[in-house]
């Protein structure tokens, strides 16, 4: 029997003793925009911009999204950096369904926000055709500082998401987890 | 024949002096429409008929040689009844270094022999002009479209085609 009941926690010193409250999801968003792994690939002069802004100069590093995956398994941030063609088009398409969720996307650039100066035949007018876009950047191209601009705008887009919902939900057959809509 | 290759031999105000137009008139003279000149280039107009001939002799006269195709392409011109489309050959003769341009006109849905056969990179270039002006070469290997998808409807090159509003997704 202690003589002071009240005191639960008994460690070596109550520097020790720290408790953290937060949510769940706040916990979620924290984790997940913090190590934004964006995809290895670029279209056009934009891809330039791009990895200028993951290079020495602008490090993209600091922020803690340096990790370009070659594999659209292991990316969670897809930035369409430059032209898509129709014919292109079915490829990042395919990449985009090949990254496992959650995902984003960032339209970089005139050419992936609506075609840019390519208002012709062969050239998709903006990827929000194919993809669902998160954030649009524009420049042509933009400057490394607008691309590490759009993605701490991405950042705070996922910090606003609630993960999970209050109200109880009823599971359909077929149902993976809440759309993009729902969360955002 | 020994050909003199000094640029002044050939470019000057008489293009019949140009030794691919000599031995054109010398060999296959019922191929050769029209003679043309514009600025010192010097170019034949020939049949559609005779195309292949003309093509091999150019490449294969020792004093000529043109043994590299440097581009195949097409020229759309809607107002000319009857004769729509110019298809341009470009040629290089890497032992003479000098150039040569071969036309041969056609209608609105007439063909051309292809040029596969005699220089290989004719195969893509013909692939392109089916592509973008849907004009058809006889004989070609692999007729596909390559730039453009292929359930792509039209023929983007062709004046009549839309520069705008043609929007797919």
């Amino acid at each position: 029997m202690s003589k002071n009941p009240t005191k639960i926690y008994k460690g070596p010193g109550p520097k020790e003793a720290n408790i953290l409250l937060t949510s769940a999801s706040a916990v979620m968003n924290w984790s997940q925009r913090s190590s934004l792994w964006p995809l290895t690939f670029g279209l056009a002069c934009c891809a330039i911009e791009m990895i200028s802004a993951a290079a020495a100069r602008y490090d993209m590093a600091r922020f803690g999204w340096e990790v370009f995956r070659a594999s659209p398994r292991q990316a969670d941030l897809m930035i369409v950096a430059g032209t898509v063609t129709n014919k292109m088009a079915p490829v990042v398409k395919k990449l985009y369904d090949q990254m496992a969720e959650p995902k984003w996307v960032i339209a970089m650039g005139s050419c992936a926000t609506c075609g840019g100066v390519f208002q012709t035949y062969s050239v998709v007018p903006g990827v929000h055709n194919i993809l669902p876009v998160d954030v649009y950047i524009p420049g042509c191209p933009p400057r490394p500082e607008a691309l590490i601009h759009g993605i701490m705008t991405l950042q705070m887009k996922i910090d606003g998401q609630v993960n999970f919902a209050a109200t109880p939900r009823k599971i359909e057959p077929g149902y993976h987890g809440p759309s993009r809509e729902e969360t955002v | 024949m020994t050909v003199n290759w000094n640029r002044q031999n050939f470019t000057g105000d008489d293009p019949e002096k140009h030794p691919a137009i000599l031995a054109l008139r010398r060999d296959l003279a019922s191929a050769v429409l029209e003679v043309e000149s514009c600025r010192g280039e010097i170019w034949v107009v020939i049949s559609p008929a005779e195309a292949i001939a003309v093509l091999t002799l150019l490449r294969d006269d020792p004093a000529l040689g043109f043994d590299f195709l440097s581009d195949l392409t097409a020229v759309h011109w809607p107002q000319r009844q009857g004769a729509e489309f110019d298809i341009v050959y470009q040629l290089y003769s890497i032992s003479h270094k000098t150039r040569f341009r071969v036309k041969v006109r056609l209608a609105e849905g007439q063909s051309v022999p292809t040029a596969s056969g005699v220089w290989k990179t004719a195969d893509w270039l013909e692939r392109e002009v089916y592509d973008m002006f849907g004009i058809r070469f006889e004989g070609h290997p692999d007729p596909r479209r390559i730039l453009n998808p292929d359930d792509f409807e039209g023929y983007p090159l062709r004046k009549e085609f839309p520069l705008q509003g043609r929007v797919r997704w």
